[in-house]
């Protein structure tokens, strides 16, 4: 029975994820990208987007501290931040990088500063929720359940 | 006479009332049935007399009324009874005056005999006096000018005056002169009153008639009733006791009176209704009772209407009923609203039985849904810890056991494959039930399916049974569908085939059918020309739904029987223990290899029979249903749990097909479905003389690789019982040998090998090398059940025809479709060494790979069933984001195509430059060169040939490497436009218009998903 709360847990969850909108379709597909030849592919590619993302974060906080910021650089960066958390479906770091660029294009550093706190911010409440997530699916697994699909 | 003319007053000022507020324009017309002088400021008292008025009255009538009819005299009766009353007073006022006037007289008469006596007095005295006339005369002349009638009352006053002297004889002869003539006035006087008393009393007798009077105030009354009727919206009438109107007012009349007065109802209007007024009114002429109805009319003359007719009857003083009373009043609005709002009344409450309804069912089906969720998650967990326990007995099933466990395990076994196949059909049907199902389409063999399916059954065959399979020449090689669920309907039949049949055969028919329900297929006069020995399935055919096509098609498998594939028969026959997956690998390599033409729609019949106990008749119609099996007997000696039948309809059902049964008891039963399936579209060219070769090659040397393709007949003869568990396992695999037909039972374990750790060794290496090999293998897995264990194990072998050698010398010929994969491995090293590395042997590849990010790997090896034809195509992604790539390879995987990716414009141009694409995804931010430019440059190799534009940029153009000629893929630069399609961050530097005007096709927007995705290869690569 355990495995049962487990799971409603889990669901209930990843629900709470949707609806307080850290999460969008995107990640859905993520799921269905998962199956027996890839069982880790969420995680693999959340990791991936972790790396990814704490690298790009690190770099824009040495490029905006930098005495002459170099905006093109910094766009980049938050380009590539917002491809990668839309393609995982992380829509809050997604919005903050929109109002970043906007930022970066007007070369404001004090509001780029401020969009980086955000988006660091949001970037850890999505790691916290995620590996949350995950530590779920893992005690399942372990519990020897399985992990409920999401429709 | 005062209180005459005081009445008389009377009556002028009410008429004049009257008048003043009688609408002046109600007689206008003139042509109304009651018509009115104009009022206005006319005495109306000169039209009391009522016959002159043009009103439409049946006046006979009325005074017949007034005599007859009760009503009519009491009326006059009170009339007559209030003119007596008037009459009455005035005479008494008469009487009084004449009582007053006959005083007086007697007074005067009075004083006359006083004054004669006087006068004789005198006259004794003055006797001798003879001549008083003169006198008198003279007198005369003096009075002559007196008012005659100066006033009745006066007179009594007046003094005598004489003007002569007193006592003198002139005196008294004057005196009385006067008297005399005093006197004489008054009796004229008198006789002046009597006749004017006479002359009143003759006048009041002419004038006021009972009748006349009763008229006039008749009259009122009538007018008031107009007053009050001018606008409603009534009709009254009078009819006789014929239904003869007598009578009618209407304000709004459609006829002129002549029209009326003297007809029936029915003489008058034609039209719904107009009979039921008519017999309404004599139902109440003859009942006697007053009624009232409502009658909706539908004439000419008015259009529909409804009335609320109100009839009363009219008695006569016997109590005779001489006539009715009508009024009709026009309510046909009210009724209208009425109307409406009983349906609304009734819609609200049918609403509210259905909301209830719904409600209910609501709560009914959150409840089934709630305790299907739960039966699925239950079953779901029961699933998972079973299939440890029954691959773990099977694992100890190939272990040394003396008999008696070997029995026990038997045992065990079956019951954890009942348990886990019923668990299996709950999850199934739940799915389905839910919606949940979703159909993949794949390309596959029907041949081979069927194959199969009968193979497996064979494998775990306990009886002594014939089992057939038959496929008509013109089901297409390949069709897509969903294979799975198509298998899984086939196994489900056949073995429920099996388990209800004791000896004959089991079998199962495919044949191409026009569209559904059309009975006569092209395929069946083939079929029938061929045909020439009879079955022994004829006897079953009796009940078949479809009686042309089973005879045809049991005629076209028999003839074809001898035709194909016999030597095979044998062989198979022979070796019923032999493993599958070889065979099966290569299958599927070769489905794979295989391409077609012809994108359409063909609808395949399948007929699955037996020989067996056959179905009642009276068991047919729950057959499809849930938990519903023959009988409690049946259930009891044949087990099951009756979820299978139900499974495959709905599976049927959620393909677009249908699924029927005919049976006869005693001997055998049918089960037919029929599905469409799409054929798929060409593909291919250059594979195909090696394919071609290959298929000969089995053809000829009939080897255990014997290529399905070609045979459309498999037969499993019967064979010796109780193999099934010792069969498996490690036996299996050992036994392999290149010429046996596998019959494995393998397809059990399967579903488990990755949960058991004595695979696990095999699984990891399997993983390892992930490309052809794995390709095929993982295919294997998900689609046949084999296990990689056995393709790893036999390479070494050096057996030349068994699959992995098979894939190994395909390999060598450079004739696999990993080619693709070294470029899309080269062009991730390149992104550090920036130079594409040069092909390697396989093994080399596996090192490589083992290197690299393992995402990148999973992603681009292993897939489930990818046809060949999306093989086939390069496709190359241009991301430099890593987790759009690794998103967007996974994505492409799962649709059954493999990428090369590489991280931005340079290195697309690169690597354009060393291969043909056939399609290009093209991120448009990226660093070192952005999509944009890409694009153009190898648009710009397009038109010219060159890439001279690519060198102005920088990049020098790359040889392919010399290596790739001796693969046998000869590359040739080609000049084809290559579909170009953007992926956009829908941001406004990457407009659309910016992406057309650069040259690209069109594009996605990111994050992109399946939709996305497969629109895009379904529009560019068809």
């Amino acid at each position: 029975m355990e495995v049962v709360q487990l799971q409603t847990r889990f669901v209930e969850y990843t629900a709470s994820l949707f609806r307080e909108g850290y999460l969008d379709a995107q990640f859905t597909q993520l799921q269905q990208l998962q199956d027996e030849s890839n069982p880790d592919f969420v995680v693999e590619v959340v990791s991936l987007f972790f790396e990814d993302s704490e690298r790009l974060l690190n770099d824009l906080t040495r490029a905006l501290n930098q005495q002459s910021v170099d905006f093109k650089k910094v766009d980049a960066n938050v380009h590539q931040l917002k491809g990668s958390s839309s393609s995982i479906g992380a829509q809050r770091i997604k919005n903050a990088c929109i109002t970043f660029r906007n930022f970066c294009d007007e070369q404001n550093i004090e509001a780029s500063l401020r969009c980086l706190q955000q988006v660091k911010q949001e970037y850890s409440l999505v790691k916290n929720k995620l590996d949350t997530l995950f530590r779920l699916e893992q005690q399942i697994v372990a519990a020897g359940g399985s992990i409920p699909v999401m429709e | 006479m005062v209180c005459e003319m005081e009445n008389d007053h009377l009556e002028e000022m009410d008429v004049e009332a009257l008048s003043s507020m009688w609408p002046k324009d109600i007689n206008e017309a003139g042509k109304q049935f009651n018509i009115e002088k104009p009022g206005g400021d006319q005495d109306m008292l000169e039209k009391v007399t009522i016959i002159e008025e043009p009103t439409i009255v049946d006046f006979k009538r009325l005074l017949e009324l007034t005599n007859y009819s009760e009503n009519g005299s009491s009326q006059l009766a009170y009339l007559v009874k209030n003119w007596e009353y008037k009459q009455a007073n005035v005479v008494r006022l008469l009487r009084e005056e004449l009582d007053n006037l006959s005083k007086q007289r007697q007074e005067v008469e009075l004083k006359k005999l006083e004054i004669l006596e006087e006068h004789r007095f005198v006259e004794e005295r003055y006797g001798d006096d003879k001549r008083p006339i003169s006198i008198l005369d003279e007198v005369y002349d003096l009075w002559q000018d007196f008012p005659r009638r100066r006033s009745v009352v006066v007179v009594q006053n007046k003094g005598v005056e004489i003007d002569a002297e007193y006592d003198t004889v002139i005196y008294w002869k004057q005196r009385a002169m006067h008297l005399e003539k005093l006197l004489e006035a008054s009796v004229q006087r008198e006789q002046i009153l009597t006749e004017k008393l006479q002359g009143s009393i003759k006048d009041l007798e002419r004038q006021s008639s009972p009748v006349e009077e009763l008229s006039q105030i008749l009259k009122r009354a009538d007018n008031f009733l107009h007053f009050v009727l001018q606008n409603a919206p009534v009709v009254i009438g009078h009819q006789d006791k014929e239904l003869r109107y007598r009578f009618i007012y209407n304000h709004f009349p459609s006829l002129q009176e002549e029209d009326i007065i003297g007809k029936t109802d029915v003489e008058i209007f034609t039209g719904a209704g107009v009979k039921e007024s008519q017999e309404f009114k004599r139902e109440v002429l003859e009942r006697g009772l007053p009624a009232k109805r409502e009658i909706t009319f539908e004439t000419e003359l008015f259009g529909s209407k409804i009335f609320l007719i109100y009839v009363e009857p009219v008695f006569s003083k016997a109590g005779e009923t001489i006539g009715v009373n009508y009024m009709g009043m026009d309510v046909t609005d009210q009724v209208r609203k009425r109307e409406k709002m009983a349906k609304l009344r009734e819609e609200i409450a049918v609403q509210k039985a259905r909301e209830t309804e719904l409600n209910k069912t609501i709560h009914i089906t959150e409840e089934t849904m709630r305790a299907k969720q739960m039966l699925a998650t239950m079953s779901h967990e029961i699933r998972s810890p079973l299939s440890g326990v029954v691959s773990m007995a099977e694992i100890l099933a190939t272990t040394k056991l003396d008999k008696e466990q070997r029995q026990l395990l038997n045992v065990m076994l079956s019951s954890g494959d009942l348990v886990l196949q019923l668990i299996n059909d709950i999850l199934d049907l739940s799915k389905v039930e839910s919606g949940a199902m979703k159909l993949e389409t794949t390309k596959f063999r029907p041949r081979e399916v069927v194959k199969h399916v009968l193979q497996t059954a064979a494998a775990s065959l306990q009886k002594i049974l014939t089992l057939e399979g038959h496929v008509a020449d013109d089901v297409p090689v390949e069709v897509i569908g969903d294979v799975l669920r198509i298998r899984q309907i086939l196994t489900n039949l056949i073995s429920n085939g099996i388990k209800f049949t004791h000896e004959g055969k089991v079998g199962i028919k495919l044949y191409v059918v026009p569209e559904p329900y059309d009975g006569n297929g092209e395929g069946c006069h083939k079929i029938v020309a061929d045909q020439s020995t009879v079955s022994e399935n004829t006897r079953k055919e009796d009940k078949c739904l479809s009686t042309s096509h089973s005879s045809c098609e049991r005629k076209e498998f028999h003839g074809e029987k001898p035709g194909e594939g016999p030597f095979q028969n044998h062989t198979l026959n022979d070796e019923p223990k032999t493993p599958v997956k070889k065979s099966e690998a290569l299958v599927d390599g070769d489905i794979e290899n295989h391409s077609h033409h012809l994108e359409t729609t063909v609808w395949i019949r399948c007929d699955v029979y037996d020989t067996g106990i056959g179905i009642p008749e009276n068991a047919l119609p729950t057959l499809f249903k849930k938990y519903m099996q023959v009988g409690a007997d049946t259930a009891r000696k044949y087990g099951g749990t009756g979820l299978g039948l139900a499974i495959c309809k709905q599976l049927v059902e959620l393909m677009g097909g249908h699924l029927t049964v005919s049976s006869r008891e005693h001997y055998g039963s049918t089960f037919t479905f029929v599905l469409p399936y799409k054929v798929s579209p060409i593909c291919d060219d250059s594979d195909d003389p090696d394919e071609i070769s290959d298929m000969a090659d089995h053809d000829t040397t009939a080897d255990a690789n014997d290529d399905d393709i070609s045979s459309g007949y498999f037969q499993f003869q019967p064979r010796t019982l109780g193999s099934l568990f010792s069969s498996g396992g490690s036996g299996r695999a050992q036994k392999l040998s290149p010429n046996n037909f596998g019959l494995g039972a393998s397809h059990k374990l399967n579903g488990f090998s990755e949960n058991s750790c004595s695979f696990s060794s095999n699984n990891i290496t399997s993983k390892k090398m992930p490309s052809v090999d794995d390709t095929s293998s993982v295919v294997d897995a998900s689609e046949t059940s084999s296990e990689p264990e056995s393709s790893m194990r036999h390479s070494p072998n050096s057996d030349s025809k068994i699959g992995r050698e098979k894939q190994c010398h395909d390999e060598e010929n450079g004739q696999f479709q990993n080619t693709c994969m070294y470029l899309s491995h080269s062009s991730r090293a390149s992104k550090e060494v920036d130079e594409i590395t040069k092909p390697r042997d396989p093994e080399e590849t596996c090192q490589m790979q083992e290197k690299s990010d393992r995402s990148f790997l999973c992603s681009s090896s292993n897939g489930p069933e990818i046809p060949k034809s999306a093989l086939k195509h390069n496709i190359l992604l241009v991301e430099d984001n890593k987790i759009n790539v690794v998103v967007a390879q996974s994505m492409m995987k799962q649709l059954g195509r493999n990428i090369d990716v590489v991280n931005n414009g340079v290195e697309a141009v690169r690597a354009v430059q060393c291969r043909n694409y056939d399609l290009i995804l093209m991120d448009v931010c990226m660093p070192v060169m952005d999509g944009l430019q890409a694009t153009r440059l190898i648009r710009s190799f397009e038109e010219t040939g060159n890439w001279d534009a690519a060198v102005n940029a920088g990049i020098e153009q790359h040889v392919p490497p010399s290596d790739s000629l001796s693969n046998g893929q000869e590359f040739h630069p080609s000049t084809k436009r290559i579909p170009i399609i953007a992926m956009t961050a829908n941001a406004l530097a990457e407009s659309a218009d910016e992406c057309f005007a650069n040259g690209m096709d069109s594009f996605v927007s990111k994050p992109v998903n399946f939709q996305k995705l497969k629109q895009c290869l379904e529009q560019y690569l068809p």
